[in-house]
């Protein structure tokens, strides 16, 4: 059976896929919502521009660590050139690696979406206050990158055994 | 490399110099204006919020005659102008922009006015507009369609809402009238159709309440056929719009007076702030007197100025302990770039020293270890570098961030050459590409972090351990300076103990000297020691932390809470991990767009798509991975490093000065 000689490398392409895809959604929806607030202080206050930017950009990190967690599976499999030749086990643990990046990073993507919509609004009230506006988003991403963490040592882990 | 020392000063002069002294004292700007004296028999102050309400009035108005301005006329920038600065105006310059102000005055009137016409006509088009669409189904109907019939007819010009035929509408009213009608139908669309319908006249009456039950509505009454009235129409919209071109090109005309309305709103500016001032002196009937802070460096300096220009007595003397004295921070040029960094968290509160110096170096290792790629350490430094080199006028803050980002740039490059990144790893994909020499690549200096995770993990948990050490030891020196020995026992060196006795600890276990892949195992007799020192912490730390509460079961409750904290310590070290996965999140997606760039090979397709996937990917991860760096060095020097020994919640020193957009009409202390 093909399908079953071959499942291994689909296991791990799908954990790969999954990583970029929840981790991408979740920072359009993130950035989404902190860019609608972030034009509603632009059209009472153009001169906020840059900082608004910056905290709508925020929640945008997790898609670019998903795509990183896909991209580092898909070479570590030899989808990207090489030998795709993955036992059934190894696709399985590398599904498992790429969970973490996917769920944490939807989850705090909208979650530091929303902390970035309250900070645009207090920058809006008290621009000088940008510095510590800043770090609310920055506090949430902590837990993306931690799962960044686990995501990415654990990909490493899985290629150095042999089974 | 402090805080720097503030002075007191009182000057005290004749009420006839009042206004001169607040002029030089504006134009200095080192004197923060604190009212000191409150109200009696004697001294008193004026109230200035009308003149300070007026300045900034007129400067509002300018500010609005500048934008109309710049609307319809935008001026030509630059590509550096967001860091120009503002001009510097020699004092003979502004005498004479000054006594220009009254005709500048008009101009503003004038551009408003302008402005304000426009709108108007503009407002005007749509109607006309409308009135033309309406006509757009009668402009083959010859008659004007005010037409109300001859001596003995009646006519009825108008439209039904939905599509009919001449007989349709015969049809229907012969139901109602038993009138004889004529109907020419003009045009008719699926929404409407317009009749021309003729009764006899005494027969009107009849007709039209025929017509109105089955919805007629007549047309737009004009005493001009539907041609000539669009003709009409069209040429009053022409007029208008012809009119709004010379309106505008009026405002054009004006546009030699923008550099006058730049600085008559900025000197409308100073009037309100220093009208502002004059509200918080206090005067009697022959004195004025003023009070607030200076620098203590230049205290002297400007008490001489004063003198040798003024009849006034310049006091200065130490402020009270107790006084909330404003703070003003100043450190070396290594140092000062990371002033911003400090006043976004909070300014040094009383007795707190300035963590700035500190700061710094870390400030910039975490930024390079973070975006870590030669190429684009040497961008931002480039970028930077050229930036102040175009811009000698820039504002002080301006170049404060500029060159902190210029110091971070050079900690990018030398992380960038020690992970052996250039652009990702462009070299060897450019090689191997175009060129067929995969042995071609930039070696790191020292490792490369994507192929030794681990490695690069361990060592941001050791520079975090540094850090957050750093941190202690700021406030052990705090403690011993402002002499709390037992203090610095209690809370730094108990925890130096605990903390660093279980970090010892634990490299002394195999299974996490392997798991974190060193090539060592601390001797467990170490081991045996650094337990002994983490438990006496412990017990210090239980023992001490409470000492605020007198009776012992709530004191030792408050002390294990107290020991509870060791779990900030971890989560603390665990979040220098952002130095990994930032550094790696830069290498590993220049990688992906070096890849995407090489996918059609050496040809001269794949050399353009290589050049523009390039470009455009690399700007991007640049921008990105930058903001990203800036964002997480201020979470680990906000959230972590400040969190060990730092409170802040100092005042910021705001001298009277000149805070203006444009110009910059400033004099040095010496001139």
């Amino acid at each position: 059976m093909i399908i079953l000689e071959n499942l291994g490398v689909a296991l791990a392409l799908l954990g790969a896929v999954l990583a970029a895809l929840w981790a991408g959604i979740g920072s359009s929806i993130g950035v989404g919502i902190a860019g609608e607030a972030a034009a509603g202080v632009v059209t009472e206050d153009p001169a906020q521009f840059s900082k608004v930017l910056l905290l709508q950009l925020l929640p945008g990190t997790q898609g670019i660590y998903g795509l990183l967690i896909g991209f580092v599976t898909l070479t570590q499999i030899g989808v990207m050139g090489g030998s795709a030749d993955i036992s059934v086990i190894k696709g399985a643990l590398y599904l498992a690696a790429c969970l973490p990046m996917a769920f944490v990073g939807y989850k705090s993507a909208i979650s530091q979406g929303k902390a970035s919509v309250a900070s645009i609004g207090l920058v809006a009230k008290r621009p000088d206050q940008f510095g510590k506006a800043m770090i609310f988003p920055a506090m949430v991403e902590t837990y993306a990158i931690l799962a960044l963490l686990i995501s990415i040592l654990a990909i490493f882990g899985i290629g150095g055994l042999a089974i | 490399m402090a805080v720097v020392t503030m002075k007191k000063a009182l000057i005290c002069g004749m009420k006839k110099d009042r206004q001169a002294v607040l002029d030089f004292l504006q134009r200095q700007g080192v004197l923060e204006i604190h009212p000191a004296v409150e109200d009696d028999g004697v001294f008193q102050k004026t109230e200035t919020l009308p003149q300070k309400t007026e300045g900034e009035r007129a400067a509002a108005l300018a500010r609005q005659a500048l934008d109309v301005l710049n609307q319809y006329a935008p001026e030509q920038k630059g590509l550096l102008s967001a860091f120009e600065g503002r001009q510097i105006l020699s004092v003979d310059r502004y005498q004479e922009m000054r006594d220009q102000c009254p005709q500048t005055q008009e101009v503003v009137q004038k551009l408003l006015d302008l402005s304000k016409e426009i709108g108007e006509k503009r407002g005007s088009l749509p109607r006309l507009e409308q009135q033309r669409e309406e006509l757009v189904p009668w402009s083959s109907f010859d008659l004007p369609l005010d037409f109300s019939g001859t001596q003995e007819t009646q006519a009825f010009i108008g439209s039904f809402p939905e599509a009919l035929t001449v007989q349709g509408l015969m049809e229907a009213l012969a139901e109602k009238t038993e009138a004889p009608v004529e109907a020419e139908l003009v045009s008719s669309s699926q929404m409407q159709s317009c009749f021309f319908l003729l009764c006899g006249r005494k027969d009107g009456p009849a007709v039209e309440s025929a017509l109105k039950e089955l919805g007629f509505q007549r047309a737009p009454a004009s005493s001009a056929t539907p041609a000539r009235r669009t003709r009409e129409l069209e040429e009053e919209t022409q007029r208008i719009q012809e009119e709004i071109r010379q309106t505008e090109q009026a405002i054009r005309d004006l546009a030699s007076w923008r550099e006058p309305l730049k600085f008559l709103m900025d000197y409308y500016q100073m009037q309100a702030e220093e009208s502002q001032a004059l509200g918080t002196l206090a005067q009697s009937q022959n004195v004025f007197l003023l009070s607030g802070y200076v620098p203590a460096s230049q205290a002297e300096a400007l008490g001489n100025a004063l003198n040798q220009r003024f009849q006034v007595c310049a006091e200065f003397s130490d402020p009270d302990p107790e006084e909330d004295v404003p703070v003003l921070l100043h450190n070396n040029k290594f140092a000062e770039p990371v002033e911003g960094i400090v006043e976004g968290y909070s300014l040094p509160g009383k007795g707190e020293p300035d963590p700035t110096s500190v700061t710094a170096p870390f400030y910039y290792i975490l930024f390079g270890l973070m975006l870590s790629d030669a190429a684009y350490g040497l961008i931002l430094v480039a970028a930077c570098a050229y930036a102040m080199k175009k811009c000698p006028r820039m504002e002080a803050g301006m170049k404060r961030t500029l060159r902190m980002f210029l110091y971070c740039g050079i900690s990018t490059i030398f992380w960038g050459l020690m992970f052996g990144s250039f652009f990702g790893d462009a070299v060897n994909v450019i090689a191997t590409t175009f060129f067929n020499r995969p042995d071609i690549r930039l070696a790191p200096l020292w490792f490369e972090p994507v192929s030794l995770p681990m490695k690069m993990l361990v060592f941001s948990f050791a520079l975090g351990i540094v850090h957050l050490f750093t941190g202690l030891a700021v406030k052990l020196y705090s403690l011993l300076k402002s002499g709390d020995v037992a203090d610095s026992v209690y809370d730094v060196v108990f925890w130096y103990m605990l903390a660093g006795g279980c970090i010892v600890y634990i490299l002394t276990m195999p299974m996490m000297t392997g798991m974190l892949e060193l090539s060592f195992t601390l001797p467990s007799a170490v081991g045996v020691g650094a337990a002994i020192v983490a438990a006496i912490g412990l017990v210090g730390i239980i023992l001490t932390s409470g000492r605020e509460s007198r009776s012992w079961g709530k004191r030792l409750l408050k002390g294990i809470y107290g020991a509870y904290g060791i779990t900030s310590y971890l989560s603390d070290i665990l979040s220098y991990s952002r130095l990994l996965a930032l550094g790696l999140a830069t290498s590993v997606i220049s990688t992906v767009f070096n890849q995407l760039g090489s996918m059609l090979g050496n040809s001269i397709p794949g050399a353009i798509l290589f050049v523009l996937v390039f470009l455009i990917g690399h700007t991007l991860n640049l921008a990105i991975n930058a903001m990203g760096a800036y964002v997480h060095t201020n979470r680990l020097q906000y959230v972590e490093f400040f969190g060990k020994f730092y409170d802040g919640g100092g005042r910021k020193f705001q001298p009277f000065a000149v805070h203006t957009k444009y110009y910059n009409v400033k004099e040095d202390l010496q001139s």
